[in-house]
C-alpha cells in the first residue's frame, strides 16, 4: 500500500472505528440525548439546524479571518520595525511578550467591560493570533544568511533593497510557519471571546451557540456546533498549509519533495 | 601578455584589530598591478580573508590606508565567498542578475550581461534552476556569474573552492584561468593550497599567522595558458616545492 493511501486510509478507518464505538455505547447502555447523543442525533441535528449554524458558522469565520489578518499585519509589520531599529525591539518587545503569557481568557471579560462586543472578540482573536506571527517573523529576519547581507552591502544595497530583496524572502518560510499557528489561534481567540461575552447574550456566533445550548441541554445541538468548529479550524489549517507549500515548494528544504 | 599594468589597489601598512582584541593584520603592505593574478597563501587564522575583505570595503582597516591609484572607476569589485552564498529561492538568473537590480540597471542590458555571463562560466543551460538543484561545483560557477555580471574590475575570491572535490577544483581552476585570460581582470585569489595558488597565479603572497603579515613574494613565471600539462610537469613541481619551504620557514618550523 502506498504510503499516501495509508495516509488518507488509516485516519478514515480511526474515525469509522470511533464513530460505531461510540454509537454502539449509546444503543447499549441506552443513554439519553442529553446526556450523549449517538453520532446519527448529531448529524441530523447538524442538518435540522443547518440555516442557524450557519448563520453562527459565519459570523466566527468572519471575527476569526480579520483577527487573522490582523494579526498577520501587525505581527508582520512589528517584527519588520523590530529588525529595522532596535531601541523599538527593546522598548516594545517585553509588552508582546506580557500578550503572550497572560491566558485571552482571563483578558476577553476585561476587553468586554470597555469595548463593544464585536470589537471585543476580534481584539481577542488578535491577540492570540499575533503572537506567533511576530515571534517567528523575527527569528526569521534575524537569521539572514551573513553572507548575502555583506553581498548586499558589497553592492550597497539601500535598506530598503535589503529588506525587500533579502530579508523579507529569507524569512518567508518562518513567517508562513508563524501564520500557521496564527490561524488556528484566531480562531480559538473568537471562540474564547464569544463564550466570555455569551452570558452578556448579544453574541451569534459559534461559540455563542454552544454555551446557548448548553443552557438550554440541547446536547445534540453543542455537538454539532463542536463538530462545525473543529471543521472550520481543520480547513484554516490546511488552507494555510497549502498557502505555505505553494509559495515554498521551489525552494525551501520543508517543502521539497525528495528522491531517495 | 603579462607585462605589469599601473596599480588598481594598494595596501599600506594596514592593521587590524578585532573588538576581542585579535590583532588579525600588523603592517600589512600589498601592491596589485591591473590584469595581475595574485594568490594570498597561508594557513587559516593569517588574515587572508580580512585582508581581502579590506580591499573589498565590508570591513574598515584599523590602521594603515588602501589606495585606489585609478580612483573610483577602478573600484569595480566582484566577491566570490567561500560559500556560494546564493539566495534559495531565486533561480540561477535572478541570482546573477542581483547586482545589477540592486544598482538599477536597465533590464534589456541586465538581461543580457546575465546570459553573457552564464555562458562564460558554461551555465547558459541551467538559468532557470533553483540553487538546490545544482552540483556544487554549479552553485560556484553561479557565484562567479553573478560576480562577473557588473564586469569588475578587480575580482576578489575568498577560498572559492575549498569546499570542492578535488576533480571539480581542478576543472574549476582551469576554466577560472581561461576566463581570466579572455577577460584580462584583476584577480586576488585567497587559498590555503600551495598547489592551487601556484597553479593559478602569477605571484604568491606567503602569509604569517597572529598577526598577519606578508612573510614573502613568490613570483611564479610559468607560462599561460596553463593546463594539465603544466600541473603535471616538473617545473610545477619544482615551484610548489619552493612555496612549500618557504611556507614552512613562514610557520616556524623546520622545512
Amino acid at each position: 500500500m502506498s504510503d499516501r493511501a495509508l495516509r488518507i486510509g488509516l485516519p478514515v478507518l480511526m474515525l469509522a472505528l470511533v464513530l460505531v464505538t461510540w454509537d454502539l455505547v449509546v444503543r447499549a447502555f441506552a443513554i439519553p440525548p442529553f446526556v450523549l447523543p449517538s453520532p446519527g442525533l448529531v448529524l441530523s441535528t447538524l442538518i435540522a439546524d443547518g440555516g442557524l449554524l450557519w448563520q453562527s458558522l459565519l459570523v466566527t469565520l468572519t471575527t476569526t479571518f480579520e483577527g487573522f489578518l490582523l494579526a498577520a499585519i501587525g505581527g508582520i509589520g512589528l517584527a519588520v520595525l523590530f529588525s529595522q531599529s532596535r531601541l523599538i525591539e527593546y522598548s516594545l518587545y517585553p509588552y508582546a511578550v506580557i500578550l503572550l503569557v497572560t491566558p485571552i481568557v482571563a483578558i476577553a471579560p476585561l476587553l468586554l467591560i470597555y469595548l463593544p462586543q464585536p470589537l471585543a472578540v476580534l481584539a481577542c482573536a488578535w491577540i492570540v493570533a499575533f503572537f506567533p506571527v511576530l515571534a517567528n517573523t523575527t527569528l526569521g529576519l534575524a537569521s539572514v544568511d551573513h553572507n548575502l547581507i555583506a553581498l548586499f552591502e558589497l553592492y550597497q544595497a539601500t535598506r530598503w533593497q535589503l529588506l525587500w530583496n533579502l530579508k523579507l524572502p529569507s524569512a518567508l518560510p518562518q513567517m508562513l510557519a508563524g501564520l500557521r499557528i496564527a490561524g488556528g489561534l484566531s480562531l480559538i481567540g473568537a471562540v474564547v471571546a464569544e463564550i466570555a461575552a455569551g452570558s452578556a447574550g448579544a453574541g451569534s456566533g459559534l461559540a455563542y451557540r454552544i454555551a446557548e445550548s448548553g443552557y438550554r441541554l440541547n446536547i445534540p445541538r453543542m455537538f454539532a456546533a463542536l463538530l462545525l468548529l473543529s471543521l472550520a479550524g481543520i480547513a484554516i489549517f490546511f488552507a494555510l498549509s497549502a498557502l505555505s507549500h505553494l509559495a515554498l515548494r521551489r525552494w525551501h528544504e520543508s517543502a521539497v519533495k525528495r528522491e531517495r | 601578455m603579462n607585462s605589469p599594468g599601473p596599480e588598481i589597489v594598494s595596501l599600506r601598512n594596514v592593521g587590524k584589530t578585532f573588538e576581542s582584541g585579535t590583532v588579525a593584520l600588523e603592517h600589512f603592505s600589498l601592491d596589485v598591478r591591473e590584469g595581475e593574478f595574485v594568490s594570498l597563501l597561508g594557513p587559516s587564522g593569517c588574515g587572508k580573508s580580512t585582508a581581502l575583505r579590506i580591499v573589498s570595503g565590508l570591513s574598515a582597516a584599523s590602521a594603515g590606508a588602501v589606495e585606489w591609484p585609478g580612483g573610483a572607476a577602478a573600484r569595480r569589485i566582484g566577491f566570490v565567498f567561500q560559500d556560494p552564498t546564493l539566495m534559495p529561492w531565486a533561480d540561477v538568473a535572478a541570482n546573477v542578475r542581483l547586482p545589477l537590480r540592486l544598482a538599477h540597471a536597465d533590464e534589456v542590458q541586465s538581461r543580457a550581461a546575465v546570459l553573457q555571463a552564464l555562458e562564460r562560466v558554461g551555465l547558459a543551460d541551467f538559468a532557470q534552476s533553483y540553487p538546490r538543484e545544482l552540483s556544487g561545483g554549479m552553485k560556484m560557477r553561479t557565484s562567479i556569474a553573478r560576480a562577473l555580471a557588473t564586469e569588475p574590475q578587480l575580482l576578489l575570491m575568498d577560498e572559492p573552492f575549498a569546499a570542492l572535490d578535488e576533480i571539480t577544483r581542478f576543472k574549476l581552476n582551469n576554466d577560472l584561468l581561461t576566463l581570466w585570460q579572455a577577460l584580462r581582470r584583476t584577480v586576488i585569489f585567497v587559498t590555503h593550497s600551495v598547489f592551487e595558488s601556484v597553479y593559478l597565479s602569477q605571484r604568491i603572497v606567503l602569509m604569517t599567522p597572529r598577526p598577519g603579515r606578508v612573510f614573502a613574494e613568490i613570483a611564479i613565471p610559468a607560462p599561460y595558458p596553463r593546463d594539465e600539462r603544466f600541473r603535471t610537469s616538473a617545473d610545477y613541481a619544482g615551484y610548489c616545492r619552493q612555496v612549500a619551504e618557504t611556507l614552512g620557514k613562514a610557520m616556524g618550523g623546520a622545512p
